[in-house]
């Protein structure tokens, strides 16, 4: 492999990676943030306005760690991918300009309005700008997320003069891979928003204080978690996976590590891909069940690695491999942990049961893991194509930018995103331990 | 449809420039201009709630670059591969100062994020200006189209250049200038008393850098690149930017003189719209000449995507435009009058 190309492919996959940590959580918040607000105003109780207000500052935070580390994605595309630019920028670009246009000013408008109006603007103004920037994240999710479905699954284009030309922009829109991606990254993020505020409100529970504050967010975040969790699954990520089966079947077989073609093909659970002898070591498999997840019929035939040409498959098959089955590892799991809490919580004992608060706090890392292997899953399963079928990533990349610039570029964003990185979670271990404004005196605990 | 485009993309650069400029221009002078934390804090208000907006018209405009010049966006984002990362990071340090510092009240933490964001915004404000200096001056395009410019190569002139030479460093503190000017008239017309009074003594300083370094710049654009003066002896119609310009420049200081902080502040607007319009409309067809061999100059019309997609693309660019005005007329109304300097803090309150 030619190493610009190497060096260009770890610097978008670190960035991009870098960037989702922020979004994820900020999607899913702005959701709970106008449930808060909504209560704020529905039952006249200014509790809901202080726990929206806590929330509203680690909002704050990563959505300007999300905004500053977006804009090197945005312009990456072009530093480091020029060819793939030029090539299908009459196409990508509408839906990414869309995302500049239609959604990112709404969001950073009603952000400034959210984060400094309160006192200066009227409380109307105010819980509109909380619904406006919630509108805008989840708007600005449609852009990026219908961007990267046509490059897993390119429609509405024809080929004009050796590039590509829209076609048709409802093609875009339409797109078949988009409406389960889209759904099944937002519920992700709404997996990740509900376990930062179970496991920040069991913290308060398990420390005991701001326990009013504690027992209202983990009644909000269990049940909006275990919703969301069940969505990832079912219909989700069933959905998800029908459509590599359809559209990108070579995907599917190294996501499963199925290297030989089988009828009734068995789902592993657990095994190492072995690239020399082919073949998947120490496997636990459940009999016959990919055929049925994949076709709904036991005994389908579900193609392996075999019926595919060598230079088709994804390049890095373990990694791909592993990255689908910690997702729905994680995934199971996450079912599990929130079943178990909503069901404590539905029989009023999680306040008091400190190992489910304990379990619940200690979850924090892994939504950030899931969706981070999720899109690792989807990123790798679309190799050696950057634009599915049409384009190879190799053919992409900027033939002007040597590796050693490129490594300098590489090696600035790592110091970058490091330092930013500590300077963020130490504000944000320091707004956890500041807490929400007290008030519990005042008000007494219920 | 290449022409409209080139139009709508070089308007939201130009608004760019004109909004985001004053939050540049309002971090170069932060140090120098408030005093004491009460000040700071004020200063830092009258950009607070604004400057996430403004610096999205230049994520904006990139990407409708991306769309409807697909080949301009690639040429010159990977040749200016090295310089675009650095305004990156300097982007970055600029946003997440303004962020961070509130979330912190420190004697150690404040001022070291007051450093970090006054100095990233004033070498943003260069680097905007030797960027654009840079693309006047012409690049070494290739065969394919494509280049790639080192940061120095020496301050001459002469091929090979880099990203930085004499001619873009002028370019470049001429941005400074000007930006400084705009940015204390925006201090000046949105704060009150000791703090105003000195922004208003700024700005009148920075004028005089900027009435200075443009003349020169002028001067040396013409002989740069002779494609300007060219076109605007061919196409006469188009000399109304300049003199936009020069009027936005002169009302500036005529209007400084009469403490008419928004309406000097509006002038300011006007000179740098002017500016920007008379480079562009200069340079057209050519939005990326070459300095190597002249007949590799790319235009307008060989960058362009195909006619559909960009008729198609203007029904969501007119509604999606439409829509941000209303926004941004709504957020500047919302923040709208001086920003008082309260005991507490007037942005946001900050984990003690
Ligand atoms: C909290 C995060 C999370 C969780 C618990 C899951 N996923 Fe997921 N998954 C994502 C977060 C995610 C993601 C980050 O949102 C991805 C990356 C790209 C995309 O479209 O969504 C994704 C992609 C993705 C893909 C597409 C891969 C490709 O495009 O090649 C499939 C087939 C699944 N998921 C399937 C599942 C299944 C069956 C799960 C069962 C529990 C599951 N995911 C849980
Ligand atoms: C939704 C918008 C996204 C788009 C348009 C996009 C596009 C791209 C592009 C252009 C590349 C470089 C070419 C390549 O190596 O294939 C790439 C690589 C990659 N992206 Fe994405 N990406 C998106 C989202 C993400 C997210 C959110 C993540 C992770 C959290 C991610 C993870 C990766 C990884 C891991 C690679 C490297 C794959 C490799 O090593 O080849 N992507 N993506
Ligand atoms: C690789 C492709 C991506 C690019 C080019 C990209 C670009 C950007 C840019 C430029 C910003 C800053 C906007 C501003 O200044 O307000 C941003 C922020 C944001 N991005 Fe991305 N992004 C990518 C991947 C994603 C993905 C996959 C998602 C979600 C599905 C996402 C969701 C968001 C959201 C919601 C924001 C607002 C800031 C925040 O909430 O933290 N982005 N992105």
């Amino acid at each position: 492999m030619d190493s610009a190309l190497t060096v260009h492919r770890l610097t978008f996959a670190f960035t991009s990676i870098y960037h989702y940590l922020f979004p994820q959580l900020t999607m899913g918040l702005a959701l709970y943030i106008v449930v808060l607000k909504t209560l704020e105003t529905r039952r006249a109780d200014p509790h809901y306005g202080r726990a929206a207000r806590f929330w509203a500052r680690i909002f704050g935070l990563n959505f300007v760690m999300g905004v500053v580390t977006g804009i090197p994605l945005e312009f990456q595309f072009g530093t480091s991918w020029a060819t793939f630019s030029r090539f299908s920028g009459a196409v990508v670009g509408q839906t990414l300009a869309m995302e500049g246009v239609l959604s990112f000013f709404l969001e950073s408008v009603f952000l400034g309005i959210f984060l400094y109006g309160e006192g200066r603007v009227s409380r109307r103004v105010h819980t509109l700008s909380a619904w406006m920037l919630c509108l805008g994240t989840w708007l600005s999710g449609v852009f990026i997320v219908a961007t990267n479905a046509w490059m897993q699954y390119p429609v509405g284009f024809q080929v004009d003069g050796g590039n590509l030309q829209l076609e048709s922009l409802g093609a875009l829109f339409t797109n078949p891979w988009l409406p389960w991606q889209y759904l099944h990254t937002m519920a992700g993020s709404v997996v990740t928003a509900s376990f930062v505020m179970a496991s920040v409100g069991a913290f308060y529970l398990l420390a005991g204080r701001a326990e009013r504050f504690g027992r209202t967010v983990l009644r909000l975040a269990v049940p909006g978690g275990l919703a969301a969790a069940v969505a990832m699954a079912f219909p989700t990520g069933d959905g998800q996976g029908k459509n590599v089966a359809r559209y990108q079947p070579v995907t599917l077989a190294a996501m499963e590590g199925l290297f030989e073609t089988k009828q009734g093909a068995a789902l592993a659970l657990v095994g190492q891909p072995d690239m020399e002898r082919l073949r998947l070591d120490n496997p636990i498999e459940v009999p016959r069940l990919l055929s049925f997840l994949t076709y709904n019929r036991w005994k389908a035939e579900v193609k392996g690695l075999d019926a595919f040409p060598r230079e088709t498959w994804p390049q890095n098959v373990p990694l791909l491999y592993y990255g689908y089955h910690i997702m729905v590892g994680l995934g199971t799991i996450f079912i599990g942990v929130l079943g178990l809490s909503a069901l404590l919580l539905w029989k009023d004992r999680l306040f008091a049961m400190r190992p489910a608060l304990w379990l619940l706090m200690l979850m924090l890392p892994f939504p950030y893991i899931a969706n981070t292997t999720g899109w690792m899953t989807a990123e790798l399963g679309r190799q050696p194509w950057l634009v599915y079928g049409v384009l190879r990533t190799a053919a992409g990349v900027s033939p002007n930018v040597s590796a050693g610039n490129g490594l300098f570029v590489l090696l600035g964003f790592l110091g970058m995103y490091a330092l930013l990185g500590i300077l963020a979670l130490f504000l944000l271990a320091r707004e956890i331990e500041h807490g929400p404004e007290p008030t519990e005196a005042a008000e007494g605990g219920r | 449809m290449a022409t409209l485009w080139f139009g709508l993309v070089a308007f939201m650069f130009v608004t760019y420039v004109v909004l985001d400029g004053f939050d540049l221009g309002v971090g170069a002078v932060h140090l120098l201009l408030a005093r004491g934390e009460t000040e700071r804090k004020t200063l830092l208000a009258t950009i607070g709630p604004v400057w996430d907006g403004n610096e999205v018209w230049l994520i904006g405009a990139g990407a409708t670059l991306f769309m409807a010049f697909p080949a301009l966006y690639a040429a010159s984002f990977s040749g200016f591969f090295l310089p675009l990362m650095i305004v990156l990071w300097l982007l970055m340090g600029r946003g997440i100062a303004l962020e961070f510092r509130n979330h912190l009240d420190h004697p150690v933490w404040r001022p070291f994020w007051d450093v970090v964001f006054s100095v990233s915004s004033a070498l943003l404000a260069v680097s905007l200006g030797v960027a654009l200096g840079n693309v006047i001056r012409g690049v070494p395009l290739d065969a394919s189209g494509q280049f790639f410019v080192p940061l120095w190569t020496g301050l001459r002139l002469t091929p090979p250049t880099g990203f930085i030479d004499w001619y873009t460093l002028l370019a470049g503190l001429l941005a400074l200038a000007a930006l400084t000017m705009h940015g204390s008239l925006w201090a000046a017309v949105k704060t009150s008393g000791d703090l105003a009074e000195r922004a208003r003594g700024f700005a009148r300083k920075a004028w005089a850098a900027t009435a200075l370094l443009a003349g020169a710049g002028t001067i040396a654009t013409f002989s740069v690149q002779p494609l300007i003066p060219a076109r605007l002896s061919a196409h006469a119609e188009g000399l109304v930017f300049p003199v936009l310009a020069l009027a936005g420049l002169v009302l500036a200081r005529w209007l400084m003189e009469k403490d008419a902080d928004v309406r000097a502040f509006l002038s300011s607007c006007l000179f740098l719209a002017g500016l920007l319009a008379s480079t562009a409309f200069g340079l057209f067809p050519y939005v990326l000449p070459s300095n190597a061999d002249p007949a590799r100059s790319l235009t307008v019309f060989a960058a362009a995507s195909a006619d559909h997609g960009l008729r198609v693309a203007l029904w969501w660019w007119i509604p999606g435009m439409l829509l941000v005005t209303g926004t941004f007329v709504f957020l500047y109304r919302n923040f709208a009058g001086r920003v008082e300097a309260k005991d507490g803090d007037p942005a946001r309150p900050a984990v003690r």
